[in-house]
């Protein structure tokens, strides 16, 4: 006896995804419908015509030469440069830092550990923004005037800026080195900061993964502590660690973004100035996605090249 | 030197290289912690903190209605309480609840008066206090556990509707008053929306997890695009859709409202990340366990939500705690937006000619608020799974 079609899973299964599909498809008109009459009442049509016009905005600090008489799109590049600026220096600092940090949760020292961990407790329980926005406006706005800038080796912190490779004073003013903005410096702090202490938590599990008896291995031959981790250890967990490490450099990238509060010209906060300058809010938007989409991307086919590199060669 | 115990001399100077660590951080920690003892007594204000307390919990919700907010407190506290005294029955009071109250009562006693409260508002504090201690109380004698177990079969209602409940509280209609949500803020409005997008976040995030994992293309790709989208984008450029494009998607005129523009946004956000977590907790749940549910009889949607779902939810517990606390972080980018969450009041306060420059007093307080609110939920949610765990399902199930 054949089976009814409403018994039948198959059939039922394509008649379900059909009246889906056309359900989906009616909203997606509906809402189109409502885009386009919106759109054409206030005289924005879809088009990406407007990129080549003259921005007239200035934007803080650029690396890519830029004025502001230069276009949108050139504008939206110059702050997509200054974002990458951020997340490869963040990136590099941040899985320093945070490897330090995990190596170090393994420490014979008590008090060490102790202070890893709760590094690692305080800044992954408070948001980021909040961190941010502290750092830049609590700290990094509070510095000194350059007559009295802060000394560390090797850097020196005043209201002018961070001063890296040794600036010297010249009639009051900071003069040589690397500047970098206060803003730039906040963003910095307060990523890597944040970051790190996940990177340090990935780290962590990738270091525990390895069995015990691989130290002591190390340390019957003779190696000493950081040898051990070096030649040893850290080789043996980067397979665990590099795809948590995959997912952490994403929500950098991701995080990048939050520079806006602190008034730091990423390329978020270059297309919201656009935004309101030229009202194209779908033309950005889809920009807005499409290149943060790109650096996931990139970061993900990066780390994984890296990951098939790491990964144990079995026969 | 000598009097520290034997074993620990020998861990921190095991070695010259430890014993220069360990000097080392000891003169750093107490350095920094002397510095910021030192700003704290001498060179903070923090009068910041103690004229805006109303407003960094509250907003600018109107005063004439706060009743409302006192009422929806002492009905939570009674019902946290009364929850409490059920989970523990009869156990008595352990060390842990022991610490918890004595913590509870030496806030409610003694940051009011730090605070500068007015006595109405401390004799409040006290009596919500007095409200959950009681309601702690009821169940944990013997006579009691009979009517315990009864109201352990309807406590999830009990809360639900007590969460409507308090909804219809905050936002009035119905008699009450309306405060519209762009009145609510601070911590208020951190909590509520932090709540109110999980719960819509939930159900959302099982359908786009079950529908990855669909048999039919169509669910499944839509499903995909959707987590896949929402993961890839930072949040802010979200919300940006949200506050500027929202308005040109409805019909004339008919947005929603700013503040559920960036609730529905939040949850869309959320589901996506959540959807993932339930997808790990569906992939651990073995064949064998639709197989058998199937040859007993049950059809696919009984499968799914009696026997599949509830152990892939345990197993996925983890990973969802992780997504609540992010959750109540990312709430912060709200104040990017121009809403009045418990940052956003911040930097509005920090706006103010007023308390020009009192940035590190008003940015501490809200760090600790926002630690403690995190710690809340992880430990919560560990003891959740604590309660929860089954002997048999592991979440790293062993190669076969």
């Amino acid at each position: 006896m054949p089976v009814p079609w409403w018994r039948d899973n198959r059939k039922l299964g394509w008649l379900i995804q059909l009246a889906a599909g056309l359900f989906l498809l009616l909203v997606i008109a509906l809402l189109l419908g409502n885009l386009e009459r919106n759109l054409a009442r206030s005289g924005l049509r879809l088009t990406l015509g407007w990129l080549n016009q003259p921005a007239g905005f200035d934007i803080a600090e650029t690396l890519l030469p830029y004025r502001a008489s230069d276009s949108y799109g050139r504008a939206l590049l110059a702050g997509f440069v200054n974002t990458l600026r951020v997340v490869l220096s963040g990136l590099v600092l941040a899985t320093a830092l945070g490897v330090a940090v995990g190596a170090a949760s393994f420490s014979g020292n008590p008090l060490l550990r102790g202070v890893t961990r709760v590094y690692v407790e305080l800044v992954r329980n408070i948001p980021l923004l909040l961190q941010l926005v502290f750092w830049y406006f609590a700290v990094f706005l509070n510095l000194p005037s350059a007559d009295q800038a802060l000394q560390l080796p090797g850097l020196q912190l005043a209201k002018s800026g961070i001063y890296l490779f040794g600036a010297d004073l010249v009639n009051g003013e900071l003069v040589g080195g690397l500047r970098l903005s206060l803003e730039l410096a906040a963003l910095l702090t307060g990523l890597v900061i944040y970051s790190a202490a996940f990177i340090a938590e990935v780290v962590r599990g990738g270091i525990a993964s390895v069995p015990l008896g691989q130290w002591e291995a190390a340390k019957s031959l003779g190696l000493k502590p950081l040898q051990i981790l070096r030649l040893v250890v850290l080789p043996q967990a980067l397979r665990v660690i590099v795809p948590g490490l995959n997912s952490q450099y994403i929500s950098l990238a991701k995080n990048s973004s939050l520079a806006v509060a602190i008034g730091y010209p990423d390329l978020y906060a270059v297309a919201e100035t656009t935004l309101n300058q030229t009202g194209r809010g779908i033309e950005v938007f889809l920009l807005l996605l499409l290149i943060y989409l790109m650096l996931d991307l990139v970061i993900s086919v990066v780390m994984n090249a890296i990951d098939r590199l790491v990964r144990l060669q079995e026969r | 030197m000598k009097r520290l115990p034997l074993t620990l001399r020998r861990q921190l100077f095991a070695t010259p290289t430890d014993g220069i660590i360990t000097v080392g951080l000891l003169t750093l920690l107490s350095w920094a912690g002397w510095g910021v003892l030192n700003w704290a007594i001498n060179s903070a204000q923090w009068l910041v903190v103690r004229a805006n307390a109303a407003a960094l919990t509250i907003g600018r919700y109107p005063e004439a209605q706060e009743w409302r907010l006192w009422l929806l407190l002492g009905m939570l506290t009674s019902l946290a309480g009364l929850s409490w005294g059920r989970l523990r029955g009869a156990s008595g009071w352990p060390l842990n609840d022991r610490i918890a109250a004595g913590l509870l009562v030496a806030l409610a006693v003694g940051v009011p008066p730090l605070l500068a409260f007015g006595a109405i508002n401390q004799m409040r504090l006290l009596f919500l206090l007095l409200l959950l201690l009681l309601g702690r109380l009821a169940f944990s004698h013997r006579f009691s556990q009979a009517s315990s177990k009864r109201f352990g079969d309807w406590w999830a209602l009990i809360w639900g509707v007590a969460y409507l409940f308090g909804l219809w509280l905050i936002a009035g209609g119905l008699g009450l008053p309306g405060v519209r949500p762009s009145d609510w803020g601070g911590l208020l409005f951190t909590l509520l929306i932090t709540s109110l997008t999980l719960l819509l976040a939930l159900p959302l995030g099982v359908i786009l997890a079950l529908g990855r994992r669909s048999s039919l293309p169509l669910f499944r790709y839509i499903s995909v695009g959707i987590i896949e989208l929402i993961r890839g984008a930072p949040l802010i450029t979200l919300l940006f859709l949200g506050q500027n494009l929202v308005g040109f998607l409805a019909p004339n005129g008919l947005a929603p409202d700013r503040v559920w523009r960036a609730t529905g946004v939040l949850t869309v956000f959320a589901a996506a990340y959540l959807a993932e977590a339930i997808r790990g907790g569906l992939n651990a749940i073995p064949r064998a366990q639709f197989e058998a549910a199937r040859s007993l009889g049950l059809s696919s949607v009984h499968t799914m939500a009696l026997v599949v779902l509830p152990q892939a939810l345990k197993v996925a517990l983890p990973a969802m705690g992780g997504q609540c606390i992010s959750l109540l972080q990312d709430t912060t980018l709200l104040s990017i937006i121009g809403l009045f969450d418990l940052l956003g009041i911040a930097r509005s306060v920090l706006a103010n000619p007023d308390w020009l420059g009192r940035y590190a007093e008003v940015y501490l307080l809200l760090a600790v608020l926002y630690w403690c609110s995190c710690a809340a939920l992880s430990l919560g949610s560990r003891a959740l799974e604590k309660r929860l765990a089954s002997p048999g399902l592991q979440s790293n199930p062993k190669p076969q």
